[in-house]
This record gives structure tokens, sequence and C-alpha cells, in this order.
């Protein structure tokens, strides 16, 4: 292994940088991506369902919005797939059997379905027939929900390894079971959790965006019923998002139990668990006490009964070095406990902000006074706070592993890279990401705030094809 | 057949079908400061593969993901060897995808020259860069026992590889000059006729260069035969755009790149990565597979999918058939 450090971190510290740093920035747009296709998929089904101009105003105005956002998803999801390889090269040969294959089935039964629809929809407005283009929106949402199917079936492996058996001779996992690497448990709650968690998101933006425009007493007809969707969105992706991460808290307890207790800070094996509101620890991670608590909730999260035993950290770890050999297989836990808990608070003050948006529009109302709405549309971070905080405990938790039980991340790194190669590539990375955000950042506030088009401009070449050859582009970059 | 023969080809096919049609892409945004004069005529390059590049990349994530899973090894070792190329790689295409969305949607023109420039760099960088890996490729790099790289990047900036980054830049700017004939109209379309000619040109020196030295180093039979017919049907190409031929034209630079592409694989075949430290360390189709399993499994999916994605990304050409002229771009 080519050693070395640069700035104190070596090629292990950088490489797990840039994996998170660009995995949780390409999550801040797949999310939005997910929830905003459904969304505009609705608003364009609504309009041909009632033909109301309103309608199909919101969904070219929600549409301009949604490609903003999925332009940046798309170029920072190539960077996703190189990196297992340029990376983590041990790891690739390790898990490559298994691993691999879901994510070759994104790409050919999601990622051209999402990639082709997308560019057929946005210029086939005039080329289509309505319905055929109605289809189209949906397939693209179709596509964004079976991607993450896979993706999160690729990374389910990672938390806990199934349909695998080890080939000592090849040093690597091969495939013995698709069905079950399909199945595994932790894919079938975390998908609909993460599926929730992207309406939850869109959900918000589109109150938040919405919410701009009730400030503004401007275009209501337009932006009441995309408030409303937005409103039902939140909370139906909320109620998901804590039925599914319960189910999900659970399906951890069993598999990765550690996960768990480093999700508490939870040091001796307990009954009747209590879960911590706040705890002071050591920053070392090894000592905590905790300062306000829920008596028994722990267990019920993880066992479903308010008595049922929570294995401790401490004891676990002596579990795994009977099991693994010696070594220390306890995940930093500061960071995995407040991580934990800002996921859960994030998320549950952006349902809150939903349901109280809801009561003061409900019958016709817009509140007036002058720090509802503003409240309302800072309220739009808490899902992005959430969803990065929920991935970075869901890697941080598997720590030290990065296929549980069967490999440590330290060994997956590519041992052919050099240390300023993956800090040059991190600074560029970071960099180029950095321009990136703020660009789209005001340009989705731009057209945030311009409003949808007029019913003169929304209706223009919504109509299908036309027979005049030489009139202009319905839409055009 | 062996089942590891069935993916390497099928990856050889994924990378030739990638290199066909963002190969024109990347031709495009090469010529979007040359050919397009102003902001219209520009847009009206751009709306040539608006609706069609994302789906087009779509080839290269695909080819990747096979990659990964088909030949577990190959993908480890090219991806973390090739490092700096493939970073290259990424940042254009980054920065090109966000610059087709991102341009039309401000209004001043220091907004649009900025995005311009991203689109030129990054369609340069990523048509460039692909030529140099595919050589490297053939031409083998260094690799121990582990099959881990142990060269530097400055020894992947070799003269066959940079002769072969100089080719594909070039193929693909002309294949993207007959492109642009093809799909815009009037005074544009004639410019792109003329700089596609005389593109020709300029591409079959280096690229001869190139395919007689890849078959004189490392080809087959299979090999002798492809390039020939990449020779013949860039001679064609200029042939029939010289008359006025320019869906033949198109199409014949399509062959072109694919037969670039395919001789290349066969110059390659048996080998994946071929090691020029010690041989006995080379990637093969067969030391480099994934299990008969999991290529099994593969099989089956690309075997119903792939007809599947043809016809739907056929289909998205078939309607936006017309050409793209500088009238009809909204103002």
């Amino acid at each position: 292994m080519k050693h070395g450090d640069w700035g104190g971190m070596d090629v292990l510290d950088l490489a797990r940088m840039q994996f998170g740093v660009t995995t949780v920035y390409h999550f801040l747009f797949v999310p939005v991506t997910i929830g905003l296709s459904m969304l505009v998929a609705i608003l364009q089904t609504m309009w041909r369902a009632t033909g109301k101009t309103a309608y199909l105003r919101a969904t070219k105005f929600w549409g301009k919005l949604f490609l903003i956002n999925i332009a940046m998803g798309v170029v920072t999801g190539i960077v996703q797939e190189f990196q297992f390889g340029m990376n983590w090269s041990s790891y690739s040969r390790f898990v490559g059997d298994i691993f691999g294959a879901p994510l070759a089935f994104e790409a050919l039964l999601a990622f051209f379905l999402e990639s082709t629809f997308i560019g057929i929809w946005i210029f086939g407005w005039d080329k289509l027939k309505p319905a055929l283009h109605l289809a189209c929106i949906w397939l693209v949402a179709i596509g964004t929900v079976a991607s993450a199917y896979f993706i999160l079936a690729a990374n389910a492996f990672m938390q806990n390894p199934v349909g695998y058996q080890i080939n000592e001779t090849a040093g690597r996992a091969e495939l013995t079971d698709f069905g079950a690497v399909l199945t595994n448990p932790v894919v079938l709650s975390a998908f609909p959790h993460t599926i929730f968690a992207s309406w939850l998101t869109a959900g918000v933006v589109m109150i938040a965006v919405s919410g701009y425009h009730f400030q503004q007493r401007r275009d209501l007809d337009v932006h009441r019923p995309a408030l409303r969707l937005g409103v039902l969105t939140t909370l139906v992706g909320g109620l998901g998002t804590t039925l599914s991460g319960d189910a999900l808290g659970k399906v951890m307890t069993s598999t990765q139990p550690m996960k768990m207790a480093a999700a508490e800070a939870l040091y001796q094996t307990t009954y009747n668990a209590p879960f911590s509101v706040l705890t002071i620890g050591s920053l070392d991670g090894r000592h905590g006490t905790p300062i306000i608590e829920i008596p028994g909730l722990l267990s019920y999260l993880g066992t479903g009964s308010f008595n049922g035993e929570v294995q401790g950290i401490n004891d676990l770890n002596a579990q795994y070095q009977t099991l693994y050999g010696a070594g220390d297989y306890v995940p930093y836990i500061p960071l995995t406990y407040w991580s934990f808990r800002l996921m859960i608070g994030f998320g549950l003050l952006a349902i809150a902000m939903a349901v109280i948006v809801w009561w003061f529009t409900r019958k016709g109302g817009n509140p007036t006074h002058r720090l509802f709405w503003p409240i309302a549309m800072w309220m739009v971070l808490t899902p992005f706070l959430a969803n990065s905080a929920g991935w970075i405990f869901t890697e941080m938790g598997r720590q030290p592993w990065v296929v549980f039980s069967l490999l440590e991340t330290e060994v997956g790194v590519s041992p052919s890279v050099g240390v300023r190669t993956v800090a040059m590539s991190l600074i560029g990375f970071t960099l180029v990401y950095l321009m990136l955000a703020v660009i789209a950042l005001k340009l989705f506030l731009k057209y945030a705030k311009a409003g949808p088009p007029s019913e003169e401009d929304a209706l223009a070449g919504a109509s299908g094809p036309g027979t005049d050859p030489e009139k202009p582009m319905a839409f055009a970059y | 057949m062996e089942l590891t023969t069935i993916w390497f080809l099928a990856i050889a096919v994924l990378f030739t079908g990638y290199f066909i049609l963002e190969g024109f892409d990347f031709g495009v945004g090469v010529l979007l400061p040359v050919l397009g004069r102003s902001n219209r005529e520009r847009r009206a390059m751009i709306n040539t593969i608006g609706p069609i590049w994302d789906g087009n990349e779509v080839w290269v994530i695909t080819a990747g993901a096979a990659m990964f899973a088909a030949f577990p090894h190959w993908y480890a070792s090219l991806f973390s060897g090739f490092y700096l190329l493939l970073f290259a790689i990424l940042i254009g295409l980054i920065i090109r995808g966000v610059a087709f969305e991102y341009r039309g949607k401000g209004t001043t023109d220091k907004w649009r020259q900025g995005w311009d420039l991203c689109i030129f760099t990054g369609s340069v960088l990523a048509a460039f860069f692909w030529g140099v890996v595919v050589a490297n490729i053939v031409r083998g790099v260094p690799l121990d026992a582990n099959f881990d790289y142990t060269g530097s990047v400055w020894q992947l900036l070799n003269g066959y590889a940079l002769l072969g980054g100089l080719t594909t830049l070039l193929l693909f700017t002309t294949h993207g000059a007959y492109f642009l004939h093809l799909k815009t109209a009037g005074e544009i379309s004639e410019r792109a006729r003329a700089l596609g000619l005389r593109l020709a040109v300029a591409t079959a020196v280096p690229a001869a260069a190139f395919l007689i030295w890849t078959q004189a180093a490392y080809g087959s039979g299979l090999s002798l035969v492809l390039i020939v017919l990449c020779v013949l049907s860039l001679v064609a190409a200029f042939l029939l755009d010289y008359s006025g031929r320019g869906g033949l034209a198109f199409a014949s630079t399509c062959a072109t790149v694919a037969f670039a592409a395919s001789g290349l694989f066969a110059a390659l075949w048996p080998d994946v990565l071929p090691s020029t430290s010690d041989p006995a360390n080379g990637l093969t189709a067969v030391n480099a597979a994934a299990t008969d399993k999991t290529l099994g499994i593969m099989t089956w999916a690309a075997a119903i999918f792939l007809p599947i994605v043809l016809l739907y990304q056929g289909w998205t050409y078939w309607v936006f058939r017309k050409r793209v002229t500088v009238e009809q771009i909204p103002t």
C-alpha cells in the first residue's frame, strides 16, 4: 500500500471523506427527484382529468423546478458509480460478484427509463399526443423508484450480507441466491423508508415554494392546489417514514445490534432500555451520561416491547472480539448518537410544520402573521438535514465494517492510489460541487419566485403535435 | 459460447454504443464555439441533442456497472489505476451536463458564455480522455500480483495513448459535424457540412497512424478486418457528404466509430487488461470474471431489457427526427 499522508490524513481518511461529501451531496437531489417526478406527474394527470388550466400552469412551474434539480442529480450520480472502483478497488474485488449486479440492473432497468423519458417529456409537449406525453413523466417517476430499490438492495448487502458464500481461494464473496439479495430484510424496510422520506422531502419543498406565493398573494389558483398536494404528500410521507423507520429499527436491532446500541450510546446491555433526548458524553465516545430520558422507548423501538433486551456496546464489542478477532468494533458514538436524533428530530419538525400549515390554510385560509410563511419557508431545510443525518447514521453506524462482519473499511480502500491523487480529486469535486450548489440554488430560487407561466404561455404547444412545421419549439434549451 | 465471452462482447457492445451515441454529443459540444456564430445558432446546435444526450450518457453508466458485475477485477484495476483520467472525464461530464440544462435559464451574455465554455471544455475532456483510457487498456499497464496498477499517471500519458486520445477527439468531432449537418437546416447545416469534410481529412491522419500502430503491436485477424472497415467507412463518409448525402454520411461516421471501437476490443481479446510488467499478472476475460451464476443472471436481464431499451431509445430518435432550425428557436 502506498502510505503517506496529506494534512495528517491518509488515503483511507480522504477516500472516506470523498465518499461522504459526494454521497451526501448527491442525496440532496435524489429525494427531490423521486418525490417531485411523482408530484409533477400527479399535477399533469389532474390537468388531463379536469382540463383546468391552473393545473397545467402548476405542472409547467413545478416541471421547471424539477428539471433544475434533476440535472444536478444526474451528473453527480455518475461519480457514485465510478468511485467504488477508483477509491475502493479492494472492496470492489471482494463484493463485485454480488454488488455489481444490482447496479447493472439499476442502470438497465431504471436509469435508461428515467433519462430517456425525461428527455421526451421536456421536449415533447408539442411532439406527442397529450396522453402519451403524460405517460412519459409517469415512466420517469417509476424509473426513479425502481432505481432506489436496486441501489438500496446493494447497500443492504453492506449492512446485512445475505445470499453469498465466501470463496477462500478467490478471496471474495460469491453470489449464491440473487433472490435473497433482492429481498434482504434491510432493503424491504430501507426502501419504503427512503421512498416515503423522498415524498416528505418533495412535499415540504412544495409547501415552502407555495408558501412564498401565499405570502405574496399571487396566483393562488395555481398555488393553493399545489400547497394542498404538498401538505398531503408530506403527511403521507411522514407517516410512512415513521412506520417504515420503526420496522427498519427492529431489523437493525437483530442484524446490526451494534448500530442500534451506537444510536443510543447504550454501553451496557439493558432491559427496558430508555431513549435519551440528551446525553453528555466524552468526545472519544467511550462514556456517556444521559440527562433526559424516556424510559423503555429504546427497547420498544428495537424489539417492539418496552421490556425487550437491547444489547450494549461493551458486551457487543466483547462478542465481536471473540467472533472476528482482536480489534475495536465500536463506531464513533457521538456521531451515531447525534445523527440518529437529528434524523428523527428534523423529520418530526417537518411533519409538524405540514400539520400547522394545513390547519391555517384549510377552508381557503391564508395566515397574515408576518412570520408565518417565512418560518414555513425556512423549514424547507428540515427534510434535507434529516435525510443527510439518516445516511450518515446508516453508514457511520456500520463502521468499522464496509460489509458488516465480512470486510473492514480500511481493507476495502484502493491499495494502488496515492494520497495526493485522492486529495486532488476530493478538492476538485468539492470545489465544483460548491460552485454548482450556489448556481443551482440561485436558479431554483429565481424560478420559484418567478411563479407559474401565464395561461397563454402554458397552453402554447401543450395540446400535442401541430401541423405547422415552422412554429417555434414548445421548449428549447 | 462461454459466459465470459458473452460478457466480453456485451461490454464491447455497451462501450461501442456509448461512443457512437455520446460521440456525436461530444462533437456537438466541441463544435459549439466554432460553428455557432450567434446565440440562436448555438441554441439550435444544443437543441439537436437536447432530448437525447441524457439517455445517451446512460450507456456508459450501464457499461461501467456491467463491468463491475461481470468482471469485478477489470473494473477494480481499471478504475483505481486510471484514477486521474476518469476524474478528468467525470469533471467534464458534470460541467457539460449541467450546462445543457442551465444555459438557457439565464439571460446575460456572461452567463451563456460561461456555460458555453463548460460545454466545450467538458466535451473536449471527455472525448480526449476516453481515447486515452481505451488505448491504455489495449496497450496494457504494469500490474502486480493482486492486479493492482503499479505505475504513475504519467505512464498513462504515453505516445500511443495520447495518439488514441487525439483520434477519439477528432473522430467524435467529425461525427458531431455530420450529425449537425443532418439535424440542422440552412446556413448552419451547410457550415457543418463544409467543416465535416475538412475534419474527416484531419481525422484520417492520426486515426490511420493510431489504428496501424494498434494492428501492428496488438492486432489479430479480426481486428485487421474491423480496422480496414473503419478506414473505409471514414472514406465513405467523406465521399457521401461530398455528394450531399447527409443521412448516409452520418450513418457512415456511426460505422467508423463502431468499427474503431470494436476493432480495439478485438485487438484486446482475450485479455481485458494486459500487464506490461509481468504478463502473468494480466487480466483476461476468464480470470477477471464474476461467477457463472452472476453472469447467467446478468445474461437473462440483458437479453430481456437491452432490446426494450433499444426500442424506446430508437423511438425517441423517431419523435425528434425533424431538423432543428434557427427560426424555430423561441426568442
